[in-house]
C-alpha cells in the first residue's frame, strides 16, 4: 500500500513541476493547468488510500471513516467554485490574499492536530517531527491572519492606509525574537505544552501586527511574501508528515512567491526590509485631498478635447493603473481601443510591474476586456516608443508614470522604474482629481507643457469620449 | 535523522526546480500564477485527508476535517479561477481564438 501511495505522489509531483512549466507562455497555459488538476487528483487518490486511513476503513467501515473528508470536500467546493465563479476580475487581489488565508489556517490546523495525536495522546514525539511542526504552525498562523489584514485592507473593510505606533517595528521584531525563541525551547521539550500552544499563537498576533503598518500601494508585495510563507508552511507540514508530495509543492509555491516578491521590489525600486518596516509614506492616496503645489498650473481638457486628440493620433500607448480598476474602466478602455483601431491607430497598453494591487493584476483585467495579450506590452519592452508615440493616455496610473523617478534625486521614488508617459507627443491622463499618489508627492507629469488632465470618474470620462467618437 | 535529511534534499531540489521555472513566467501570466501556485499549495489537503479520515482521535479529526474544508476551497477555487483568468487571455481575434480553443 505505501509503495502505491508513493508512486501516486510521485506521479503528482511530475505533473505540477509539468503543468508549472505550461505557464510560461500563455498559449500553453492551459494545457499547464489541466496537468496539474490531473496531478491533484493523483496526489488526493493516494491520500484516500494511505494505510492509517485504510485501517480505519477496517475497522470502522466507509461512511464512519469517510464521512467527514466527503462533507467538508463538498462544502469546500462548493464555496470555492461559488468564490471563484462570481467575484468580479478586479477584486482579484482580494481574492488571492483570502486564498492565502485559507492556506495557511490549513496548515497550522494540520500541525496542532499532529502536536495533540503525537504528544498528547501517545506522549511520544522526536524533536525533528517538533520542529517541523512548529514551522508549520508558526508559517501557518502568520500567513492565515496576515493575509486576512491584506484582504480586510484591500476590500476596504479596514482602513487601507498605514496603521503607524510608537517602537512598532521595534516591538514587532522583539515579538518575532520571542516566538522563535519558543520554538526553540518546545522543540527541546516537546511534552510542555503551554509553550506550545503559546507559539501556536503568537503568530496569529504577529501577522496582525506585521501586516497594520504597510499601506495599500505595498500590498502588491505583501501578497507574494504571504504567498512565499503560505508554500513555506504546506512544505513543513510535507517535513512533519514524511510526505514528499508536500515537500514539492511547498518549495515551488514559495520559491514562487519570493520570485514574485523580489519582482515588485525592485519594480518599487525598494528593498525588502524598506517595505515591511518602512511605513513609506504617511499619506495614502485615498486618503488626504491636497491642493496642487502653489503657483504651478495643469492644463484642463475636456472630453471632447481629448477625444479630439485620441481621434487625430495614428499612435496611442495607455497606461494603466489601480484607478482603471477602481472605477471599473477596462471594459471601456477596450471599446475605445476597438474604435481608434478601426480608424487605423495603433493602441498598445504599457503595464509597469507595481501598477495594481499583485503582480499582473493589469494584464488580467484588460484580458477580461477582450484586449489581445499581444497588445500588452511590459515596462522593457514599450518603454522606448513613448517617444515616437502620438498620445499616452494614463487611466488611473500616477506614481508609475512620475518622470520625477528618473531625474529628481530628492524625490521619494527616485531610480524607481516608470513609464515614459512624459515623451509621447501629447499626454492625457484621466484623474479623479488632483490628489497625490501614494507617495503623497506631486507628480511632474501633470504639469508638463504637453499634458493635458480630464478630471473625472475614468469610466464615465472614457464612456463620454466614446460617445464622441463613433 | 535520515528521513529529516532526505526531506530537505527534496525540498532544496524543488525550490530550485520551481525557481527556474517560474523565472520564465511571464509578467503577463503573473496573476494566474499567484492563483495556480496556490491551488497547488492547497495541496496541504493531503495531509489534512489523513487527520480527517484516519480517527486518530475526536480532537485531531474535528482539526483535520475543518483543514479539509479550507485546502479544498483552495484547490478547487484555486484551479477553477485559473482558469477563468486564462481562458480570457487571447492573441488576436478573440473571436477566432474562443472556437479554435472549444
Amino acid at each position: 500500500m505505501v509503495d502505491q501511495v508513493e508512486t501516486l505522489y510521485l506521479i503528482a509531483s511530475f505533473l505540477f513541476i509539468l503543468g508549472l512549466r505550461g505557464l510560461t507562455a500563455a498559449h500553453t497555459a492551459r494545457r499547464g493547468l489541466i496537468l496539474a488538476e490531473l496531478g491533484m487528483v493523483f496526489a488526493i487518490w493516494g491520500t484516500v488510500i494511505h494505510p492509517d486511513i485504510m485501517a480505519n476503513l477496517e475497522i470502522a467501515g466507509f461512511f464512519q471513516t469517510y464521512k467527514w473528508i466527503l462533507l467538508t470536500f463538498f462544502i469546500g467546493s462548493a464555496i470555492g467554485i461559488a468564490i471563484s465563479a462570481l467575484i468580479p476580475m478586479t477584486r482579484m487581489p482580494e481574492r488571492i490574499a483570502l486564498s492565502h488565508a485559507f492556506g495557511g489556517l490549513a496548515a497550522a490546523l494540520v500541525g496542532v492536530s499532529e502536536y495533540y495525536r503525537e504528544q498528547v495522546i501517545a506522549g511520544h514525539m522526536d524533536h525533528t517531527t517538533m520542529a517541523a511542526i512548529g514551522f508549520e504552525v508558526l508559517f501557518g498562523g502568520l500567513t492565515f491572519t496576515g493575509s486576512l489584514m491584506a484582504f480586510g485592507k484591500l476590500s476596504g473593510l479596514i482602513p487601507g492606509r498605514n496603521i503607524t505606533w510608537p517602537l512598532q517595528n521595534q516591538s514587532n521584531i522583539l515579538m518575532f525574537g520571542g516566538t522563535f525563541v519558543l520554538l526553540v525551547l518546545v522543540t527541546v521539550d516537546p511534552s510542555n505544552q503551554v509553550l506550545f500552544y503559546a507559539m501556536a499563537a503568537m503568530p496569529l498576533l504577529l501577522g496582525i501586527l506585521f501586516v497594520a503598518p504597510i499601506g495599500g500601494a505595498d500590498m502588491p508585495v505583501v501578497i507574494t511574501l504571504l504567498n512565499s510563507y503560505a508554500g513555506l508552511a504546506a512544505s513543513a507540514t510535507g517535513f512533519a508528515l514524511n510526505n514528499n508530495v508536500l515537500i514539492i509543492a511547498g518549495a515551488i509555491d514559495g520559491a514562487s512567491g519570493f520570485i514574485l516578491s523580489v519582482v515588485m521590489s525592485k519594480a518599487m525600486n525598494r528593498s525588502f526590509r524598506n517595505v515591511l518596516f518602512g511605513a513609506f509614506g504617511k499619506v495614502d492616496e485615498e486618503d488626504q485631498a491636497m491642493a496642487a503645489a502653489g503657483g504651478e498650473r495643469v492644463q484642463e481638457a475636456s472630453v471632447g478635447d481629448a477625444a479630439m486628440l485620441l481621434s487625430g493620433a495614428g499612435s496611442v500607448i495607455v497606461c494603466p493603473g489601480y484607478g482603471m480598476a477602481v472605477a471599473q474602466a477596462q471594459h471601456v478602455v477596450g471599446e475605445l481601443a476597438e474604435i481608434l483601431e478601426a480608424n487605423g491607430t495603433q493602441v498598445r497598453y504599457a503595464i509597469h510591474p507595481v501598477a495594481g494591487r499583485m503582480p499582473g493584476h493589469m494584464n488580467v483585467l484588460l484580458a477580461e476586456a477582450k484586449i489581445p495579450y499581444t497588445s500588452l506590452m511590459e515596462l522593457e519592452e514599450i518603454n522606448e516608443d513613448f517617444k515616437n508615440t502620438d498620445v499616452a493616455l494614463v487611466v488611473g496610473a500616477n506614481d508609475v508614470v512620475n518622470p520625477a523617478a528618473k531625474h529628481n534625486p530628492a524625490s521619494s521614488i527616485y531610480g524607481m522604474p516608470v513609464l515614459n508617459a512624459d515623451l509621447a507627443r501629447s499626454c492625457i491622463v484621466l484623474k479623479r482629481s488632483m490628489r497625490p499618489g501614494f507617495a503623497g508627492i506631486e507628480n511632474e507629469l501633470f504639469f508638463a507643457p504637453n499634458t493635458v488632465l480630464t478630471f473625472g470618474d475614468a469610466k464615465d470620462t472614457l464612456t463620454k469620449v466614446v460617445e464622441a467618437l463613433s | 535523522m535520515l528521513e529529516i535529511f532526505l526531506g530537505l534534499y527534496i525540498f532544496m531540489l524543488a525550490a530550485f526546480v520551481g525557481y527556474g521555472v517560474i523565472k520564465g513566467v511571464p509578467a503577463l501570466l503573473h496573476t494566474p500564477l499567484m492563483a495556480f501556485t496556490n491551488a497547488i499549495s492547497g495541496i496541504s489537503l493531503v495531509g489534512s485527508l489523513v487527520a480527517a479520515g484516519a480517527h486518530y482521535n475526536n480532537v485531531s479529526t474535528v482539526l483535520g476535517a475543518i483543514a479539509v474544508l479550507c485546502a479544498t476551497i483552495n484547490v478547487v477555487g484555486g484551479f477553477w479561477i485559473t482558469d477563468r483568468m486564462l481562458r480570457m487571455f487571447k492573441k488576436q481575434d478573440p473571436k477566432a481564438d474562443a472556437a479554435g480553443d472549444a
